[in-house]
């Protein structure tokens, strides 16, 4: 599925969040977009998946303005594109299949054997097994957010939106949890969004990679054309610089 | 400084407005919901067993000494005119057309209200309301439609309860402390009752379901800030309530006493 974003624009009261951001995503590729903290990245990908409705601008998926559909239409294009949360967002009173389940069991006229088969297979996709009768708070950081990646696969999704999918997760739960973004984009051919600031994950991952900035897209390359990036404004990020011409005017070191 | 007075001032109607405007569309979608397909029947026994069954404990107990109270107090003064069997009669009334419902209202009001906007609040703060819309599911539908039909249901049964309740404690204090004799005392608390007066308090319960559920429901929904948010919410949702809900009974006593001249 490819999508389209054109000119999109959101403001959250004087703070224009987005600003005339267009950014062409293509079929069956990682994108991965990068930006500060705060930056409007969350925003973007909500916007993708409906949750969010711009103040201009559209969203083109596959055709059909995204932003113009409600109801019905919505939520027959959600069960093709599913949304990895930062905090991963399990339902805290549903069991651990009860979550990676939940589209089936609401959505569909699947039996309950074959939905837990299904909610099994997705669990050992992401390397869990014996997990679904817990309730979410007896797992560890590193193990909700596989079980959002297994949530997020469930419905056989054609687009994923992965939103900081390292944070808060120790670096080799990190690799761990990037190796696996790597090997559901071989193995599903699916097209994926991720927005984080962590740029081992970002090369990791991506196909391409784009920088938000000041609500417009700035930059945008394979991981090596942003390794040897000129653009000051790319290379302070991606080196972690904190002199440079996105903190000029900034005290941070005070 | 006038100028910046009258801003403050403008800016606070807005809110309220806004307010009022917020729940009442979401009472409007939540009624739009509750018909369609399907119906979550094991959702709402849930929610049916927290709301009401988890209720009666502390129902019981504000009920019965409110009973034994109003019992006690009356007492002090159809002592003095040796009409102690009347006190029968003002505990079953006031039990049932004020006293039930009201209490009940706002017990539930401190205990359920308080939970359905904490966990309300913290599925928004945590994304999960979010995740749920991601999921193809309306978070009306699938977290609001179940609590309103519990409460609206429960609300009433426990105002019954209450009512009952509190007549026991009456009991207590005029046959086992006043000495009215037992089948005289059950005469004088059923004699005046009549079908209006049941029919009133549970009409407040039903009204005061409908205010507690979507006061509840909106703040929880619209909490943002962490958990410092939801906490603030939260106890905006109870005292947000509880106004309501005295507010309410005030205008439906009214309406029934100048229109139906019922009280």
């Amino acid at each position: 599925m490819n999508i389209e974003i054109i000119n999109l624009c959101k403001s959250f009261g004087d703070h224009k969040v987005l600003d005339n951001l267009s950014l062409d995503l293509k079929s069956g590729e990682t994108t991965v977009i990068i930006g500060r903290s705060g930056c409007g990245k969350s925003v973007l990908l909500k916007h993708i998946v409906g949750l969010m409705k711009p103040d201009s601008g559209q969203v083109i998926i596959d055709g059909v303005d995204i932003t113009k559909l409600s109801g019905k239409e919505l939520n027959k294009l959600r069960m093709r594109v599913s949304m990895l949360f930062q905090g991963a967002a399990l339902f805290d009173s549903l069991t651990i299949g009860e979550n990676v389940g939940f589209a089936l069991y609401e959505h569909s006229s699947i039996g309950k054997r074959q939905i837990a088969k299904r909610v099994k297979e997705c669990l050992e996709m992401v390397g869990l097994r014996d997990v679904e009768e817990l309730k979410p708070a007896a797992l560890s950081g590193g193990m909700k957010k596989r079980v959002g990646l297994a949530r997020a696969i469930c419905i056989n999704p054609a687009i994923i939106l992965y939103d900081e999918p390292t944070t808060g997760v120790d670096p080799i739960m990190g690799d761990a949890v990037n190796n696996l973004i790597r090997n559901l984009h071989d193995k599903l051919k699916v097209t994926s969004i991720a927005v984080t600031h962590d740029m081992v994950s970002a090369y990791k991952i991506a196909n391409r990679i784009a920088m938000l900035y000041d609500g417009k897209i700035i930059f945008t390359g394979t991981p090596g054309q942003v390794k040897n990036t000129k653009d000051p404004i790319v290379k302070q990020f991606i080196t972690g610089a904190s002199e440079g011409p996105i903190t000029n005017g900034e005290h941070i070191n005070h | 400084m006038i100028r910046n007075n009258l801003i403050s001032i403008g800016e606070k109607c807005l809110d309220i407005v806004q307010y009022i405007g917020g729940t009442t569309m979401l009472f409007v979608k939540t009624l739009a919901w509750i018909p369609a397909p399907p119906i979550k029947r094991r959702q709402i026994l849930s929610q049916m067993k927290k709301i009401g069954v988890d209720s009666l404990p502390i129902v019981f107990l504000t009920a019965l000494f409110t009973g034994i109270v109003l019992a006690l107090q009356s007492a002090y003064q159809m002592q003095k005119l040796g009409a102690e069997m009347y006190i029968a009669s003002l505990v079953s009334l006031s039990m049932t057309r004020e006293l039930g419902p009201v209490l009940t209202a706002l017990v539930v009001a401190g205990r359920v209200g308080a939970s359905i906007t904490a966990e309300l609040g913290t599925m928004r703060v945590t994304e999960q309301i979010d995740a749920l819309e991601t999921l193809a599911t309306n978070p009306i539908k699938y977290l609001v439609v179940p609590r309103f039909i519990a409460l609206v249901i429960m609300l009433p049964v426990l105002t019954i309860y209450a009512d009952f309740i509190g007549i026991i404690g009456g009991y207590i204090v005029g046959v086992g402390r006043l000495g009215v004799s037992s089948s005289m005392y059950l005469r004088m608390t059923w004699e005046p009752l009549v079908y209006k007066d049941i029919f009133t308090g549970l009409l407040k319960a039903l009204v005061f379901a409908v205010i507690l559920c979507t006061v509840a429901c909106y703040e929880g929904m619209n909490a943002e800030g962490g958990a410092e948010g939801v906490g603030k919410s939260t106890t905006l949702s109870v005292v947000t309530s509880f106004i309501l809900i005295i507010m309410a009974d005030c205008f439906i006593t009214a309406l029934f006493y100048f229109a139906f001249q019922v009280g």
